[in-house]
């Protein structure tokens, strides 16, 4: 039931990408769910409840806002006349209390976009994560804004 | 309401421009490759997003539309992972970070690993 709407649904996307909604591109489009589907069989895991539809959303949110801001202070640290002064690169390394490969990716590539901060690597046994920042207040605020804002709300939706 | 698109439309494009431009600017004016990435991914990606959307505001066609949108999707998907990966590649082939970093872990961890 659910890889039937997963197909449907990724029909659908690849027919809003190529643009045309007719029969046989709805049908091409079914084909090559289910091709795809077929190779990431192993990776498709079981039916979310739809109460975390809720959290995703959530997430989502907060990552446009997030996005916004951090593209305008970038955009001010980057016009400020001194800009040495301005500046207080580090790369801090954060402990990491998600586990799964899918929660330390989501995490990672949220922390690249949101204010100031950049994933850079994750250490061999997935404990730590580097991260650099461009305007370091102290290291300690740092991990406890990571792990108070975003590792909380990716938990949440894989909980 | 045509009127009000067209106008939302052309503002998105403009700040979705100003915003590519300071990207531009930022990588002209930061030090080294890690603050580089910080300009280049956030503002980038929130500039290339915005004149997308601007796009999907004044072309009045349906499947235009729904493309750039997906297109933004798929720009806030794919930039913080080559902006991760960008920098990772850089840490590992030793690209050292400029002086004014005042902090660096991942060497202070090396560094106690390999050390006495």
């Amino acid at each position: 039931m659910n890889l039937l709407l997963l197909t449907i649904v990724l029909a659908l996307i690849w027919a809003a990408i190529s643009g045309s909604f007719s029969g046989l591109n709805l049908l091409l489009g079914t084909a090559i769910a289910i091709v795809a589907l077929y190779l990431l069989r192993d990776f498709v895991t079981k039916p979310r409840a739809l109460r975390q539809l809720r959290r995703i959303a959530s997430l989502a949110l907060l990552f446009v806002y997030e996005l916004v801001v951090s593209a305008i202070r970038v955009a001010i640290v980057v016009l400020t006349p001194n800009l040495r002064a301005a500046l207080r690169p580090a790369i801090v390394a954060v402990p990491l209390t998600v586990k799964s490969d899918a929660e330390i990716t989501l995490l990672a590539n949220l922390i690249t976009l949101t204010p100031g901060t950049l994933s850079i690597d994750v250490s061999k046994d997935r404990s730590v994560l580097y991260v650099h920042v461009l305007t370091l207040s102290t290291r300690e605020a740092l991990i406890a804004d990571i792990a108070t804002g975003f590792e909380a709300k990716v938990k949440a939706v894989f909980a | 309401m045509i009127d009000v698109m067209l106008y939302l439309g052309a503002f998105l494009l403009l700040c979705g421009s100003a915003f590519t431009l300071l990207a531009a600017i930022g990588i002209l004016r930061l030090p080294d490759l890690y603050t580089r990435m910080h300009a280049a991914s956030k503002a980038g990606a929130v500039g290339g997003g915005m004149v997308l959307l601007a796009v999907a505001l004044v072309c009045f066609e349906g499947a235009v539309a729904l493309r750039a949108i997906i297109g933004v999707l798929f720009l806030l998907l794919t930039t913080p992972v080559s902006a991760h990966l960008l920098a990772r590649a850089s840490h590992r082939a030793g690209y050292i970070p400029n002086k004014i970093t005042v902090l660096d872990e991942i060497q202070t961890i090396k560094k106690s690993q390999s050390g006495p």
